[in-house]
């Protein structure tokens, strides 16, 4: 680029100066605004912005910024102070009570029962669901076959049915087959249930694909399990991650599926969170309540900073299911 | 008479990378003028400099005499087409004509009859009433440039309006434009990356490569003088043959290449020319082949070796030694491969390029 | 897949004589395995599970699911419960604030993080990160931000304000305003990620020629681009409207649907009446009226949406 601005080999630029029209030469000469047009970084416009924005964002903050400062006083700080000011004395106690010690009805070991069921759930619902829903979206976009766009769209109008129609069918179905309240029982539940948006996921994915891919691997004999595992799993890999991030997070958080399907010794743990803190005997211990509730949102947290861009992807796939 | 518009010392940068250059540029009263150039050379982003779109890093720009390098777009004085139109979907081309105009607090009767004014140098009058997505291409793209219109303004910016039509349509409206623009008489600059819509179009083409101006000329200049070798093999085709090899100024000018020798009397040198590796280029218009070739003062011995045939002529690719040159040849010859073919040139027509710097010579 | 399908269909117009039925079954059985748990899910589950719920709704079922069919008896009793009217007038506000504040709010969010400024990630970062928590999380944590005693009354009142009142979670009358904050705090961000999506989609060009045309900003997103996002906005509204009539985790846990009955909603109402109050005709007729708001608003979108798409 340098050799081009050099005099010689641009004719504009000798002509241009010597072509200069002495309108020209007074413009320059009165000079006037030239360059970038000054800007005020505290303009109106800016203030207004990220005033907003600020404003909006400690309105976000606020709530996380209380679980964490209400879980680390003790309870007459509380009694006393403000539930904004940050703790004068840091004390962990709440959190050891929440997770170790706090009572749902007779159990008083806290919450890390909760977690270890929800942890007992999560994995494995994840697991299979994702499994599932790949391969059925992988059926849908490569091996189109007669009805399956018809059961496509009824599994996508699913998405919208209220659980609670639904409900009621499910523990039916699944005390037939003798799994309601049992472990496995939950795992079909949340297969069940995110089947419509998962498959969704993989379906586009899978149509995305180049198709000559698929047909080459045909060509060379390669049946159904065989493109599935040996061609589409391992092009998969970022879809696969938003598809956990969906799932883990969506069946972390579930609470009506864990009170209706399980019994209390494998309630989640966002079901044991609201019997904590809902229960009505004994007295409010706010500090272990706070901290409880920031132990059962941090899991779903770890994975939305962890994953930023993905999550996003995740939700807006998601969205257009609806 | 003051230029319609100047540019002077405009560089731009997005964060460190400089898109344009320390470029000057004066464009007269009612001129037509051309930013031609590849893809990604800046034409558009220089268009956006002009129009207020871009803050601009250095420099000054001037529209009619003031100095607008601070003015909002809508207070310079221009009106602007896009590629892909921007017409606002849910409004009526009638709607789309009258919005700037409206928030612009002018009386009522003035803005009908702007529309209708407008409507009616561009035969849009049946369409006032209808919606941006029930119109064909071409005639969105008369409704953009109605939106431009309505504004009363001395200077039109166009950023590729056809690139988006069939080649049918874009000859049409490429004729439409080039009416409008001997109808109203005012200044306007269109951005494009097609040669021929630059030369049927331009009073002058800007041709543009890395953001700077490689030449600034009428067409014909352009055609007849490129000042470097881009310009020559970015303007014609098939593109301009190019032979590497030398050129010596003693006594007699000549230049020679491997297998040839071109005397170069008859060619009207720079004032800058001196021996040394040079390119010598010839365009395939240029270039005589068969009977016609014997009248030429250059001949070559040759063989056929591609033909392609576009109805009103033909162009041959013809082997010359390891040389491949291009030749075009009127009606449609009947011609074979390796059947033997006579070149001819006249050297006047010839262009000569420093190897080292690619000038003109 | 193109030309499968292309196979398919020449297999059903011109079939070889003997060999084409088995052969069409035949064809691609794996795929056909494979996807039966899907099959299963979509006629057994939401098909039959949905027609069942809807058929026994009509019976005069208890303790268990029974088929003595009782017309509209459940119908009748449902709207003559006084619980229920006010589920369904806690929906009607909640739906309506949440849908117009959700869509305002995200909108306005979206555009001024459209405005190519600094930090962007990082206020996006916090604007969603509500929507990765549980709704019994948020539902706590803002029990606990709105309890008079100790939260925000409380706080603003130690400012010097000693009758400022703000008690949503003790006061019935506007109870569900404590959610609708709630609600709002964990759902504005998707919107605003669904809206900023369809903002950057907005072809540039609109923008410049909306500069050259002089239009101030504010007047362009209102009669330019907001009709340009028409479809993100029905988006939005489906995805907002179906959220609103599931909306059950968040009041169990802010509010357990008091003070009294101040903040019951219809899903609240289902659940209860199915597996608490073992009233099973109950429930499956609240939950047919559920299923019947959401089909009022779910079918014409998706009429709208795929009957366009056949258009072109
Ligand atoms: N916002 C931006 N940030 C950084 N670089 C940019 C930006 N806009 C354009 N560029 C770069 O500036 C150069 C010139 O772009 P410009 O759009 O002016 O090209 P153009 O000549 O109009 O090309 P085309 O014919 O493809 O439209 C390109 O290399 C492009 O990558
Ligand atoms: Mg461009």
């Amino acid at each position: 680029m340098g050799k081009l601005r050099d005099p010689d080999c641009n004719p504009l630029q000798a002509r241009a100066e010597t072509v200069l029209t002495d309108y020209a030469a007074r413009a320059q000469a009165a000079s006037g605004p030239r360059g970038r047009k000054p800007r005020r970084r505290l303009s109106g416009r800016n203030i207004m912005i990220y005033g907003t924005l600020f404003v909006v964002s400690v309105y976000y903050l606020l709530p996380l910024w209380v679980m964490v400062v209400t879980s680390l006083k003790g309870m007459p700080e509380i009694r006393l102070g403000n539930i904004f000011a940050p703790p004068v004395e840091i004390t962990f106690e709440p959190w050891v009570k929440a997770w170790a010690e706090a009572c749902t009805g007779l159990n008083c070991d806290g919450l890390s029962r909760g977690f270890w069921n929800s942890v007992r759930i999560t994995v494995p619902s994840a697991l299979v669901s994702i499994f599932i829903a790949s391969v059925n979206g992988y059926a849908l976009a490569n091996w189109r076959f007669r009805g399956g766009e018809a059961f496509f769209t009824i599994l996508i109008f699913g998405a919208f049915i209220p659980y609670q129609v639904m409900l009621y069918p499910m523990v039916i179905l699944l005390r037939e087959a003798g799994l309601y309240g049992s472990l496995t029982g939950l795992i079909v539940v949340h297969t069940v249930f995110g089947m419509p948006i998962v498959t969704l996921l993989f379906r586009n994915y899978f149509t995305s694909l180049p198709e000559e891919l698929f047909k080459a691997a045909r060509v060379d004999g390669a049946g159904f399990w065989g493109i599935y595992f040996r061609v589409m799993l391992p092009m998969s890999l970022p879809i696969f991650t938003v598809a956990m991030i969906i799932q883990i997070t969506g069946i972390w958080n579930d609470f009506l599926f864990g009170t209706v399907f399980t019994r209390p010794n494998l309630y989640p743990m966002t079901v044991q969170l609201n019997n904590i803190v809902n229960s009505v005997q004994g007295v409010k211990e706010y500090n272990v309540n706070m901290a409880a509730t920031l132990l059962t949102g941090l899991v779903p947290l770890a994975i939305y900073f962890a994953s930023g861009k993905l999550f996003v992807r995740g939700i807006a796939a998601g969205a257009v299911k609806g | 008479m003051q230029p319609s518009i100047a540019i002077r010392d405009l560089t731009l940068a997005f964060g460190a990378v400089e898109v344009l250059h320390d470029l000057n540029l004066e464009v007269g009263q009612g001129e037509f003028l051309v930013l031609l150039g590849s893809s990604g050379c800046g034409k558009s982003t220089l268009l956006n400099c002009i129009a207020g779109l871009l803050d601009i890093t250095d420099g000054q720009i001037f529209i009619q005499g003031k100095n607008v390098t601070w003015e909002e777009p809508s207070r310079r004085g221009i009106g602007m087409v896009f590629q892909s139109y921007a017409l606002y979907p849910q409004m009526t081309v009638e709607g789309n004509l009258s919005f700037g105009l409206k928030n612009a607090g002018l009386p009522r009767a003035e803005i009908a009859a702007r529309v209708a004014r407008a409507a009616r140098i561009l035969q849009i009058e049946p369409l006032l009433k209808r919606k941006p997505a029930a119109l064909s291409g071409g005639q969105r793209q008369r409704v953009a440039i109605g939106r431009a219109l309505v504004r009363d303004v001395d200077v039109f910016l166009f950023d590729e309006p056809l690139s988006n039509l069939d080649a049918k349509l874009r000859a049409d409206l490429r004729v439409e434009i080039k009416q409008l623009h001997q109808q109203l008489e005012n200044t306007m600059i269109y951005v494009t990356h097609d040669q021929v819509e630059a030369m049927t179009l331009a009073d002058r083409i800007a041709i543009m490569k890395g953001g700077s101006i490689m030449q600034l000329g009428s067409p014909k200049e352009i055609y007849n003088r490129p000042a470097n070798r881009y310009v020559a093999e970015f303007i014609g085709s098939p593109t301009m043959n190019m032979i590497e090899g030398n050129l010596d100024m003693q006594i007699t000018p000549s230049f020679s290449a491997e297998g040839m020798s071109v005397p170069l009397q008859t060619y009207a040198f720079g004032s800058d020319a001196a021996s040394g590796p040079a390119v010598f280029g010839i365009r395939p218009e240029h270039v005589e082949a068969g009977e016609g070739a014997e009248a030429m003062p250059v001949r070559l011995d040759a063989a056929v070796d591609l033909v392609e045939p576009l109805g009103s002529d033909t162009l041959v690719r013809a082997r010359a030694g390891d040389r491949n040159l291009w030749a075009r040849m009127p009606g449609q010859p009947d011609l074979r491969p390796r059947q033997p073919l006579r070149l001819g040139f006249d050297p006047a027509r010839a262009h000569l390029f420093r190897l080292s710097d690619d000038t003109r010579l | 897949m193109r030309a499968e399908a292309a196979a398919t269909g020449r297999g059903a117009t011109s079939p070889p004589p003997s060999a084409a039925p088995p052969r069409r079954l035949l064809r691609n059985l794996t795929a056909k395995i494979a996807a039966i748990p899907m099959v299963l899910t979509a006629l057994v589950v939401f098909l039959g599970g949905t027609v069942w719920t809807v058929v026994y709704s009509f019976t005069s079922s208890r303790m268990l699911p029974r088929a003595e069919f009782v017309g509209l008896e459940q119908y009748d009793r449902l709207w003559s419960t006084r619980r229920w009217v006010i589920s369904i007038e806690n929906l009607a506000i909640y739906g309506l604030c949440s849908l117009v504040f959700s869509l305002v709010i995200g909108f306005v969010l979206a555009a001024l993080l459209d405005q190519k400024i600094r930090y962007e990630n990082a206020f996006r970062t916090i604007l969603l990160y509500p929507f990765a928590l549980s709704f019994i999380v948020t539902g706590l944590v803002w029990q606990w931000i709105l309890d008079p005693e100790f939260g925000l009354q409380s706080i603003i009142r130690g400012l010097g304000f000693e009758n400022f009142t703000f008690d949503p979670l003790y006061n019935p009358d506007i109870a569900i305003f404590g959610i609708l904050i709630a609600g709002l705090w964990q759902g504005t961000g998707l919107i605003m990620i669904l809206m900023l999506a369809g903002l950057r989609g907005i072809d540039g060009e609109i923008w410049k020629a909306s500069r050259v045309d002089g239009i101030p900003a504010w007047k362009t997103y209102l009669f330019i681009i907001v009709p340009m996002m028409r479809p993100v906005f029905i988006t939005a509204l489906v995805l907002i409207t179906s959220g609103i009539v599931k909306l059950y985790d968040l009041v169990v846990a802010q509010t357990g649907g008091g003070p009294g009955i101040a903040t019951e909603v219809p899903a609240k109402y289902v659940y209860d009446y199915m597996f608490g109050g073992q009233n099973l005709g109950q429930g499956f007729a609240a939950s047919t009226m559920m299923l019947l708001a959401v089909a009022i608003v779910v079918i014409p979108w998706a009429m709208l949406e795929f009957g366009g798409k056949r258009r072109g």
